[in-house]
C-alpha cells in the first residue's frame, strides 16, 4: 500500500491540463497523504463479511447494492524490494505489463475487450507490495472477472508490448528527472536507506529499466503472484455466494505459495544529512526527514496524530501556518508519517524561490524542535481529535474508497474490528502521550534534507561544501 | 499500460477531459440498463440564488459546494489572476471569523475543504458528516457578503501564489509551453490568459483590486449552490432560507460578455526550447464549440469524435503512433467543453526513441486526416458511446463527482435537465454528426501547435556534497 501513501510526483504533460484550468488552493497532496497512511476507526455502522471461497481463497466483504459496480482491491505482498539484483524496476514494469495481452488476446485485442466491458483494471507497485484494482459494472462482471484472470494467470508478455512500455517508462524517468520533486524524493531515499532495497527508485533507472526483459517479468510474476499473501477486499454489488465463485475463478489457478526473497529490516534513517543537486529552475524544492515508527508500533497512533499537528493537517498544521500563512514563503508545505514494512519514516517537502529556501528551511527545523521540545498544545490535541475521527466517515463514502481501505486495515493486520475502534484509539492518545512521543519521534538536528534548485542563500546549515 | 507517465496522464487528462464531460453530462442513465441514484432537485432563492440538491443516501456526509458564476475571463486587462487571487483571499476572515480560521473550523468538525478558480468559474467546497452540514451553509454565507481583509494578510498571500505560479507553471516546461500556446490560439478572447495569470500582473495586484472584485461577481444571484450526499431538498431549502436566502442580491450582475474571438487566417506554430524538457512533445490545441456554445448535437459529437481519435489506448492516435508505427512513446487527446465561450479539441504525444518531431505531427495529421476523409465507422461509435455511458455510471460512485457536474454546468449557462438529458443526447449521434464535426473543427487554420523541444544541459547537475554525521 506504500506507493499509494508515497506521493506520486507527475512530470512533463501531466501538469499542464491542470495548471490550466484547475487552480486548487492548496496542493491536496497533503490530505491524500493523511488519508491513505491513516490509523482508523469507525464512522459508519457497515457490515464486512469475510468470505471464503471452497478454494481456500479469502475475501473482505462489504455489500453495497446501490449503484451497479463492483469494486475489488487485492494485493499480494512483494512489491519492488522483490526485483531482482541490478534489475530494479520489475515490479513496476509489469505493473504496465498486466493488461497487455492475455491468453489469446494481443495487446490490441485485450484492451479493445477490457473497453466493450468497461472494465477497469489497473496495477501499481510499491516498495513493499504489488496492488490490483478492479471495478466493473454489475451486468458485465463475468466476462469483467475473467479478463482479470487471464492477466494474473496467463499475462503473455509479448516483446512488441514490452518494448513498447519499457519505452513509456524510459520517458517517464526522462521527464522525472527533470522534476524537482521527484528527484528531490529519489535523493532522500539514497540518503535514508543507503544499501537497503528501500534506497532504490521503484520505477528503477535508465540503465536497469534498460536491462529488463520479458524472462524477468514472467518470472516476477511467477513468484509472487500467489495465494499465500494474497489479500482480496469487494465492496459493492455482489453477494457473498457470487464472490466465492468468482475468487476461485479469479485466484485459483495461482500457485499455493509464492518464491519470496527474505528482504532484511532496513536500518532507521538518521541525519543529519544533506545534499543539493543543482538545477536551474526558479524554485528550489527540499524533502526533509527522518526514521518514524513502525505500525505495530505502541506509539504509532500517536505519531500520527503528532503529525497532523505538525505538517499533515493542511490549513490547520504548524507548517502550514508558520511558513505560508504567516510568511508566504511556500504554496505548499506538508509533512507524512509512513510506515514500510521494514522501517517507517516521518518525512515532508516545500517548495521556495530560490532564494528563500534556506529561510523556509530554518522556519521548519524551528518548528519541529519546538515540538520536540514541548509537544502541542491541549487545544490543538483536541482539534486534531476532532478532526480524525470527524473526518473518518469521509473515507468510506464511495465503493472504491471502501475497497482501499479494507484492504490497507488487512495489509496491517489491524484486524476485522479495526474500523470500529480506530476513533477510541484516537480519543485514548492523552496530550502527555503526544508530547513523549515528539520528544521520542522528532529530531530536528538529525534531518535527512535533500535540496533541488539552485539556492542563492543558504540555510543555517550550509548544504554546501 | 503505464498510466502515470507524461504520454498517458494525457490519459488522465483524457480522464480529466472526461470529468468535463461528466461535467456536462447527466447523473441518470435515463434509458440504459442501470438507473442510478434519484435525479436533482433544482430551485431557487427569493435573492437569485440557484440550488441543486443530489441526494446520495450511501454514507452519512454530504458535499457542499458554492460556484460563482466568475472565472479568470471576466478579468479586467492588465488584472490577470485577481479572480484566482480572490480564491485564496476568500479564507481570510468576515467580521464573525477571524482571519485564517475558515478552514480550521472545517477540519475542528471533522471535514475537508479548498477551492479553485477556471477560466469561467470559481468553486469553494466542504466535504462534512451531515450534522455539520447547517455550519459550512451558515461560514459560506457569512464569507459571500462580509469578507475582511487586512493590507499585510493580502501581500503575504500575494507572494503564496507567486510560488504557486513557480511550482505549477515556471517549474515545468511543459506548463509554460502550454501556458504560451494557449496565448497562441486566442487572439482576443480572454482564455489566452492563464487562470493563475501573468507574473507581472500578479505582482501588482492588491487590496482594492481584490475587493472590488468581489463586491462585483460574489452575490447570491451570480452563485449556485449545489449540495450532494445525505440530504433531500426540503432539507437544504430550509437550511439556505436560514442563510444564503438573507444575502442581498446585486442588482448590477450582468450576463457575462468577452471580447469574441474572430475567425483565424493562418494556424500558429511555436517552439519551446528548455534543457528541462526531457523528451521531446508535441500539443496541438484547436478551437470547437462547448457544451454552452455549441449547437445542438455538435458537442456530444465532438465528444465521440475525440474518444475515438484519441482518448485512450484504444484511440486511433494511439493504436497507430504509439503500437504499430512506434513513433511516440505515448499520444492522447481530449475535448473540452465545459467552456462558456468555446471549447477546444486537444492533441498531446511525447516522441518516441529518436523519431523527429516533424515525423511524429506528420503522422498525427495521417490519422485525423484519414478520419476527415473516410470517417469513423458505426461500431468505434457504437464503443465509444458505451464507454462514456460507462463512465458516467463509475462517477456516480462520488458525489463529489456528482456535485462537480451539475455545479459546473449550471456555471456556465446550462440547466439541470441539459445535465440530465445527456445520455439521451449522446445516444443520437450517429456516425455522419462525428464525421461533420470532425471535417469542420479539425481546421488548422483555427489551431496552435508547439514543440517543446530539450536543449543541452549545462546547468543541472548533482552536486556531490553529501555530507555525513554532524555538520
Amino acid at each position: 500500500m506504500s506507493a499509494l501513501v508515497t506521493p506520486r510526483h507527475h512530470a512533463g504533460i501531466g501538469r499542464v491540463r491542470r495548471a490550466l484550468s484547475y487552480w486548487v488552493r492548496n496542493s491536496t497532496l497533503a490530505l491524500a497523504i493523511v488519508a491513505l497512511t491513516a490509523a482508523l476507526s469507525p464512522a459508519n455502522a457497515m457490515k464486512i463479511q469475510v468470505v471464503t471461497s471452497p478454494g481456500g481463497i479469502t475475501a473482505w466483504l462489504v455489500e453495497a447494492h446501490e449503484v451497479p459496480l463492483i469494486a475489488m482491491r487485492f494485493a499480494f505482498e512483494g512489491g519492488s524490494v522483490q526485483d531482482p539484483k541490478d534489475k530494479n524496476g520489475v515490479a513496476y514494469f509489469v505493473s504496465g505489463m498486466l493488461d497487455e495481452g492475455a491468453g489469446e488476446l494481443n495487446s490490441v485485442a485485450f484492451q479493445e475487450r477490457l473497453e466493450e466491458t468497461a472494465t477497469r483494471m489497473n496495477f501499481d507497485a510499491t516498495r513493499d507490495v504489488f496492488i490490483g484494482n478492479f471495478q466493473t459494472l454489475t451486468k458485465n462482471a463475468g466476462e469483467s472477472f475473467e479478463l482479470l484472470r487471464l492477466a494474473l494467470n496467463e499475462p503473455r508478455f509479448d516483446q512488441d508490448a514490452v518494448d513498447r512500455i519499457r519505452q513509456q517508462i524510459l520517458a517517464g524517468l526522462e521527464f522525472d528527472s527533470n522534476d524537482p520533486e521527484n528527484v528531490a524524493a529519489r535523493e532522500w531515499y539514497k540518503l535514508a536507506f543507503a544499501d537497503h532495497p528501500y534506497a532504490l527508485p521503484v520505477k528503477g533507472t535508465k540503465e536497469t529499466v534498460g536491462a529488463i526483459g520479458a524472462d524477468n517479468l514472467k518470472s516476477y510474476a511467477k513468484r509472487v503472484f500467489a495465494r499465500d499473501t494474497l489479500k482480496v477486499a469487494v465492496v459493492g454489488d455482489i453477494d457473498a455466494e457470487t464472490l466465492a465463485k468468482v475468487l476461485d475463478e479469479v485466484f485459483g489457478g495461482l500457485p499455493e505459495s509464492g518464491d519470496l526473497t527474505s528482504v532484511p529490516e532496513a536500518k532507521p534513517p538518521v541525519g543529519p544529512q544533506e545534499k543539493l543537486v543543482e538545477m536551474n529552475i526558479p524554485q528550489s524544492v527540499a524533502q526533509f526527514g527522518h526514521s518514524a515508527f513502525k505500525r505495530d508500533d505502541d506509539d504509532f497512533i500517536a505519531s500520527y496524530m503528532l503529525n497532523y499537528i505538525l505538517g499533515g493537517g493542511g490549513f490547520s498544521s504548524r507548517l502550514m501556518e508558520e511558513v505560508r500563512e504567516k510568511r508566504g514563503l511556500a504554496y505548499s508545505v506538508y509533512s507524512y508519517v509512513h510506515p514500510y514494512e521494514r522501517a517507517a519514516i516521518y518525512a515532508g517537502n516545500v517548495a521556495t524561490k530560490s532564494d528563500a529556501i534556506g529561510t523556509s528551511l530554518d522556519v521548519i527545523r524551528g518548528e519541529i524542535g519546538r515540538m520536540a521540545e514541548s509537544g502541542p498544545s491541549k487545544e490543538e490535541l483536541q482539534k486534531a481529535k476532532q478532526y480524525l475521527t470527524g473526518s473518518y466517515a469521509l473515507r468510506f463514502d464511495t465503493n472504491s474508497k471502501i475497497a482501499s481501505q479494507l484492504i490497507w486495515i488487512q495489509l496491517q493486520n489491524l484486524g476485522l474490528d479495526y474500523i470500529d475502534k480506530r476513533n477510541d484509539l484516537i480519543n485514548a492518545v492523552s496530550l502527555d502521550d503526544v508530547k513523549r512521543v515528539a520528544k521520542r519521534l522528532l529530531k530536528a538536528d538529525g534531518l535527512i534534507i535533500t535540496i533541488v534548485g539552485k539556492p542563492e542563500s543558504s540555510p543555517k546549515k550550509p548544504v554546501r561544501g | 499500460m503505464i498510466d502515470y507517465l507524461p504520454g498517458l496522464l494525457v490519459l488522465r487528462m483524457a480522464a480529466l477531459a472526461a470529468c468535463v464531460v461528466f461535467a456536462s453530462g447527466a447523473l441518470n442513465v435515463a434509458a440504459a440498463e442501470v438507473a442510478v441514484g434519484p435525479k436533482a432537485k433544482n430551485f431557487k432563492l427569493a435573492n437569485g440564488m440557484d440550488v441543486v440538491v443530489i441526494p446520495d443516501r450511501r454514507a452519512p456526509v454530504v458535499t457542499h459546494m458554492v460556484w460563482y458564476r466568475v472565472g479568470s475571463a471576466d478579468e479586467a486587462p492588465g488584472s490577470s489572476g485577481i479572480a484566482h487571487f480572490l480564491e485564496h483571499l476568500m479564507f481570510k476572515g468576515t467580521e464573525k471569523i477571524p482571519p485564517g480560521e475558515f478552514s480550521k473550523i472545517i477540519a475542528a468538525n471533522g471535514g475537508q475543504d479548498n477551492a479553485f478558480t477556471s477560466q469561467d468559474a470559481t468553486a469553494y467546497f466542504q466535504r462534512v458528516s451531515k450534522e455539520n452540514l447547517p455550519l459550512v451553509m451558515e461560514i459560506e454565507a457569512d464569507r459571500m457578503a462580509n469578507l475582511r481583509l487586512d493590507e499585510k494578510s493580502v501581500l503575504t498571500e500575494r507572494d503564496v501564489i507567486l510560488e504557486e505560479r513557480r511550482s505549477r507553471v515556471d517549474n515545468d516546461p511543459s506548463s509554460i509551453l502550454n501556458e504560451q500556446l494557449m496565448a497562441a490560439l486566442y487572439q482576443s478572447h480572454p482564455y489566452g490568459i492563464p487562470v493563475i495569470g501573468w507574473r507581472h500582473e500578479i505582482a501588482e495586484l492588491d487590496r482594492s483590486d481584490a475587493l472590488s472584485f468581489y463586491s462585483k461577481y460574489y452575490a447570491p444571484n451570480n452563485a449556485i449552490l449545489v449540495v450532494a450526499g445525505d440530504v433531500d431538498a426540503d432539507e437544504v431549502k430550509a437550511l439556505a432560507e436560514k442563510t444564503y436566502a438573507k444575502v442581498k442580491k446585486n442588482g448590477k450582475i450582468t450576463t457575462r460578455a468577452r471580447p469574441k474571438e474572430p475567425p483565424h487566417q493562418a494556424g500558429v506554430r511555436l517552439t519551446l526550447e528548455d534543457p528541462r524538457a526531457g523528451k521531446a512533445t508535441l500539443q496541438r490545441l484547436y478551437i470547437a464549440p462547448s457544451y454552452a456554445s455549441a449547437k445542438e448535437g455538435e458537442a456530444e459529437a465532438l465528444d465521440m469524435l475525440m474518444k475515438i481519435a484519441a482518448s485512450g489506448t484504444t484511440s486511433r492516435l494511439y493504436k497507430k503512433l504509439v503500437v504499430e508505427q512506434k513513433k511516440a512513446a505515448s499520444a492522447g487527446g481530449w475535448f473540452s467543453g465545459t467552456g462558456l465561450d468555446s471549447g477546444r479539441l486537444g492533441f498531446a504525444i511525447v516522441v518516441g526513441g529518436k523519431t523527429p518531431i516533424e515525423d511524429v505531427e506528420r503522422a498525427m495529421d495521417d490519422v485525423i486526416e484519414e478520419i476527415k476523409d473516410k470517417g469513423v465507422t458505426q461500431k468505434e461509435l457504437d464503443r465509444a458511446r458505451e464507454a462514456y455511458i460507462a463512465d458516467l455510471v463509475y462517477s456516480s460512485d462520488s458525489q463529489t463527482r456528482l456535485a462537480q457536474r451539475y455545479g459546473w454546468a449550471m456555471a456556465t449557462g446550462r440547466s439541470v435537465e441539459a445535465v440530465e438529458a445527456w445520455p439521451e443526447r449522446l445516444k443520437k449521434v450517429t456516425v455522419e454528426d462525428v464525421n461533420k464535426v470532425a471535417r469542420t473543427y479539425f481546421d488548422l487554420k483555427q489551431s496552435a501547435t508547439g514543440y517543446l523541444l530539450p536543449t543541452e544541459k549545462k546547468a543541472t547537475k548533482s552536486a556531490d556534497d553529501t555530507r555525513n554525521g554532524k555538520s
